[in-house]
């Protein structure tokens, strides 16, 4: 019996799709059956991000209305067979489904998977409310910036009415530098503002908008920091202890010496 | 008819009478003997109007009944009924007495689109997140930070303050009167305490000890219970 957890963040463009996709993707390269489910009907995205659009013959519409058995809309991920993907409709509305229906679906495939990741879009309607309905757990996505704390408080408010566990935080797009000058919120002010438990932080990198216009989620590059701060999250995720990785990004050879020996901070 | 002297009672006290009501006859009674009673001794034009104030005992009186009772008293002679006291009140009455001078306490972070209303006052333990918004018929008190709206007196009452742990609201709001935080980045206060100036008519913010001072009552059963 696996769990589920719903990735959302009441404002747009903060990143549920690229994390839930890179969390997905860092699951699976820890070996465990992972299965995404896209919410946002009439929206989707995340086959596009995970480079799967092509494949899609059914959606989570086609299985509500009964056009098709579950298992027959899964995709399976290019690279990993223990990971798959559970398409949202391109052509309804969010309004033709129902939080019972998903949770159904949901619950159907708790059965088989050790992970369901939902991606959640945006807002607070219909499209949340089908979202969060099957949920176990819920990660909260916000940036440094004020709008996107101010909805993500909005968000974790409407979350702590639901029967689910205190939702996790993930702070995505930092920039070492202008957090560093005091131009943008900080991840301790964040996280006390919010004052729930920080999952995780990811900086801003133009990887991310590479990998996924590529179709490739940036958790499968080894060397990245972003990549790192998936599989880190991942990791917390299956209940291991992992400190957060340095925002600084160390400079000059005498860093590089201290890096090759081990005593970098 | 002895025994009717003793249904009213008159007092002469400082700028006034009080009249002593029975509380054991039935209430049709006491008007009567009431009515007696004032058209004994006729006041003359010249004099002035005299403040009574009526004790009513044991007696529960209906807000028609203490119409009449006053029209009644009016009209005899050169009297104006300044206050009615009973020793009694209804359960209801009571319970709204309770609910209006309590004050509730409330553990949780008041996040951004929600709104914690209490009869009575606040004691929030906990954060008001920016959007989020705390409402007291009362004073509000929070032990924690208040980014957000808070409004204390909802029904009016203008004595009430706000006092937080730490103050960097968007918006106080006490009574009918409200003031909004500067347009400029600001930095929030410690131990502040937000009241109404008597003088400027205005919502000002200063130290809970300063406040202290000028709301000496603040924890004041009867002020709580008038103002609720």
């Amino acid at each position: 019996m696996g769990e589920a957890i719903v990735v959302t963040s009441g404002k747009g463009g903060v990143g549920k799709t690229t994390t839930t996709a890179n969390l997905g993707t860092a699951l699976a390269l820890q070996d465990k059956k992972v299965c995404l489910i896209d919410t946002d009907i009439g929206l989707r995205n995340l086959d596009v991000v995970m480079g799967l659009e092509n494949r899609i013959i059914y959606d989570i519409v086609d299985v509500v209305n009964g056009r098709c058995k579950t298992k027959q809309a899964l995709i399976t991920d290019k690279r990993f067979d223990c990971l798959h993907l559970l398409p949202a409709a391109q052509t309804s509305d969010k309004s033709e489904v129902s939080p019972e229906a998903i949770k159904a679906i949901v619950d159907e495939l708790k059965e088989d998977y050790d992970f369901i990741i939902i991606d959640c879009p945006a807002g607070i309607e219909q499209g949340y409310k089908n979202a969060v309905s099957g949920a176990d757990k819920a990660i909260v996505v916000t940036t440094p910036e004020k709008a996107s704390v101010r909805d993500a408080d909005r968000i974790i408010g409407l979350l702590e009415q639901e029967d689910i566990e205190p939702p996790k935080l993930v702070i995505n797009r930092i920039r070492a530098h202008m957090m560093k000058s005091g131009e943008m919120l900080d991840v301790d002010e964040i996280v006390n503002v919010l004052s729930i438990d920080l999952l995780g932080i990811i900086i801003d990198d133009d990887a991310v908008i590479k990998a996924a216009n590529s179709g490739e989620p940036v958790a499968m590059k080894p060397n990245s920091k972003v990549s790192l701060a998936y599989r880190n999250i991942a990791r917390r995720l299956l209940g291991e202890a992992v400190p957060l990785l340095n925002l600084e990004e160390e400079q000059g050879i005498v860093a590089k010496v201290k890096r090759f020996f081990g005593i970098s901070s | 008819m002895a025994a009717n002297n003793q249904r009213v009672i008159m007092k002469g006290r400082h700028g006034g009478l009080t009249l002593q009501l029975d509380d054991q006859c039935s209430f049709s009674d006491l008007l009567a003997e009431l009515e007696e009673e004032l058209s004994v001794n006729a006041a003359s034009e010249q004099e002035p109007m005299i403040k009574v104030s009526i004790q009513l005992g044991a007696r529960y009186l209906t807000e028609d009944q203490k119409r009449v009772l006053t029209t009644l008293i009016r009209e005899k002679q050169k009297l104006v009924v300044e206050s009615i006291e009973s020793d009694v009140i209804k359960r209801t009455e009571a319970l709204s007495w309770k609910e209006n001078t309590d004050i509730t306490p409330v553990v949780k972070t008041v996040r951004s689109g929600q709104v914690t209303n209490v009869r009575g006052d606040l004691l929030l333990i906990g954060d008001v997140n920016p959007g989020g918004q705390i409402q007291a018929t009362g004073n509000i008190f929070v032990l924690g930070r208040l980014k957000g709206i808070a409004h204390a007196g909802t029904e009016g009452d203008s004595t009430a303050v706000i006092a937080a742990s730490y103050m960097q609201p968007t918006q106080l709001r006490i009574a009918d009167q409200f003031s909004r935080s500067p347009d400029y980045e600001s930095e929030g206060v410690y131990m502040e305490c937000g009241f109404i100036d008597d003088e400027e008519e205005k919502i000002r913010v200063d130290r809970i000890q300063e406040v202290v001072k000028k709301r000496p009552d603040l924890a004041n059963f009867e002020r709580r219970m008038d103002n609720g």
